[in-house]
């Protein structure tokens, strides 16, 4: 069965209204939602620099998701399609919760297809398919700040981005070099926006970081936990960090295929078998898979 | 000849400050904390000029506001007074001049913004502090210790920064083979040159050094002075050599400023200060002096 055909089976659960009755559209009172609005214009009018807001108490726990949650509710019309995805996957537990959750107080509809939908709620990956300025990625975003892993206080950090002292993180790239002959960074790999910040671009792997650059969708970031909102707007230039001698490079994928769709320009998750000896690949985009498997299988 | 730097009645107070905090601290009272409010004078109107290539000496004993005084003008501490300006011809053609018309100095460099006066510490200062764990990351590779002033002044070549470092490890003396090693595996000597290393990185016009050969065995004392005497004389460096060892002094610098409870009590030529101490401080110093 396709994910599309068993996330429809829930329909019946979105029409149930009575279980969302006392609380307003969207879950958030109007106040909250005027302050994350808020707070998202200025993200977006100083792209990279971390906003903070009062990150609201959610009905899941903090850390899974409530930043992204709290974005897209605050930005969701009834009219919207929305589409959640964990790590590229439209199945995983934490994003149909999340879609479940916000289709019931919403009332939006869902798909797994990111042509469709408006706004995209995504842990960890940015969708295969080329998005539109019709649509808006939300990222749910662990840690919002980029130099956490070079000075632990927030005080300093602060100080850093005001004064762009950012000698620090390129020492801990230099250094990387030095001992491992390349930077050894997989995820949350920095970028500086517009020219200005450093900016964390959430734990999407390498692959996904030059979908950021110039792009004509805007991306909203939320960190819930540690209560920050940040954007990279439309047309705006995201450049990660790089030597002239050490360029930055993404994932290499040659010579392997999608076993359920056979795609070869796809970020691919590696499958080890239970008995330990043969391995495959999948799309980690499982609505890109689906849509080309359909195609494939003629 | 026109200074490079003009200071003019740099001041430091610790503490809120009170009327009777200038009249009550100084040389003359032999103390720099106010007996009314408990401030600390740190460094009190204290004025001078650093000319081009030239290495004046600051002395004194503990606590008389030359370490204050250093780093005042490398941007690290606020100053509570006074002027700093810079002459024109030294300015980093990089960075957006900040000139009033007709005049050869720049408006008062303390106050700049903090980013603005870490661009200029960047393209123009140098510092080597007494102690190597101030002025060096420890854990860090003391090519990459190095490298890190480069990183800052906006280098973004690895090949290039790493040859950059070679080549102050071995004008410093380091072999070059250990530039991969933290300095925290270098013994005292090693780890006070890697420093000098890193201060010359970005070619500085003016370097600060507080109090470099203390605690320092006399052997590697004297290496480390002839090192910087025939650096300033390859880069040709302003230099402000702030200790408490008058020989020190002698070797390395022309003019001398003595301080005492955040006064400057004497100036002049260091051989000068040194046979004909005026103040009654300095003749104690000079005496004392084994």
């Amino acid at each position: 069965m396709l994910m599309y055909e068993w996330l429809q089976k829930d329909d019946e659960l979105r029409a149930d209204k009575a279980q969302t009755a006392g609380y307003p559209f969207g879950f958030m009172d109007d106040g909250a939602k005027k302050e994350i609005r808020r707070s998202i214009l200025k993200a977006v009018a100083i792209p990279g620099y971390q906003a903070p807001y009062g990150s609201r108490e959610m009905p899941i726990a903090r850390g899974w998701g409530t930043g992204g949650i709290q974005i897209t509710l605050s930005i969701v019309k009834p009219d919207d399609i929305l589409k959640v995805i964990d790590q590229g996957c439209d199945g995983s537990v934490n994003a149909v919760n999340i879609k479940k959750f916000v289709a019931m107080v919403a009332g939006v509809t869902i798909t797994t297809d990111t042509t469709a939908a408006t706004i995209i709620q995504t842990r960890h990956r940015i969708p295969e398919e080329r998005m539109t300025d019709q649509q808006i990625l939300v990222l749910q975003v662990p840690y919002p700040e980029a130099l956490r892993e070079v000075e632990p206080s927030e005080i300093e950090t602060r100080r850093m981005h005001a004064e762009a002292d950012y000698s620090r993180m390129w020492l801990y790239l230099y250094e990387d070099i030095v001992n491992y002959g390349e930077i050894t960074i997989s995820y949350r790999y920095p970028v500086t926006v517009n020219g200005r910040y450093i900016t964390d671009p959430s734990p999407i792997p390498r692959w996904d970081v030059p979908k950021l650059h110039m792009s004509e969708t805007l991306f909203l970031f939320g960190a819930g936990r540690e209560k920050r909102i940040y954007a990279i707007p439309p047309h705006t230039t995201v450049a990660p960090l790089e030597f002239e001698d050490h360029k930055f490079r993404t994932e290499n994928f040659s010579g392997k295929a999608c076993t359920r769709c056979g795609a070869t320009d796809t970020y691919l998750d590696e499958v080890i078998d239970n008995a330990g000896v043969g391995r495959s690949y999948f799309c980690s985009d499982s609505g890109y898979c689906d849509k080309r498997r359909k195609t494939w299988n003629r | 000849m026109e200074p490079l730097i003009r200071i003019r009645n740099l001041s430091k107070r610790f503490g809120d400050g009170c009327i009777r905090c200038l009249e009550s601290t100084g040389p003359q009272h032999d103390t720099n904390l106010c007996s009314c409010c408990g401030s600390v004078m740190a460094c009190n109107n204290v004025s001078f000029d650093l000319f081009h290539n030239e290495a004046l000496g600051v002395v004194g004993e503990s606590g008389s506001g030359k370490s204050t005084l250093v780093r005042l003008l490398h941007f690290e501490w606020e100053a509570s007074g006074g002027c700093v300006e810079l002459h024109q011809s030294a300015w980093p053609c990089n960075l957006p001049g900040i000139f009033t018309g007709g005049s050869d100095y720049s408006c008062n460099l303390l106050g700049l913004s903090h980013f603005q006066k870490r661009q200029l510490r960047n393209a123009l200062m140098g510092i080597v502090y007494q102690n190597p764990h101030i002025g060096l990351r420890m854990h860090v590779s003391s090519g990459g210790n190095i490298a890190e002033r480069l990183l800052g002044a906006g280098w973004r070549h690895i090949g290039r920064m790493r040859h950059r470092s070679s080549e102050l490890l071995e004008k410093t003396e380091i072999p070059v083979a250990r530039m991969d090693e933290p300095p925290c595996n270098f013994s005292g000597g090693m780890q006070q040159r890697v420093q000098i290393a890193k201060a010359l990185s970005n070619n500085p016009l003016i370097l600060f050094l507080d109090e470099v050969t203390t605690g320092l065995d006399l052997s590697v004392q004297a290496r480390a002075l002839d090192l910087i005497r025939n650096l300033r004389s390859e880069f040709n460096l302003s230099m402000l050599v702030v200790s408490h060892d008058l020989g020190v002094i002698n070797l390395l610098c022309q003019r001398t400023m003595v301080m005492k409870s955040g006064h400057v009590v004497e100036s002049g030529l260091t051989d000068q200060i040194l046979q004909d101490p005026q103040h009654r401080y300095t003749q104690l110093l000079v005496a004392s002096q084994l």
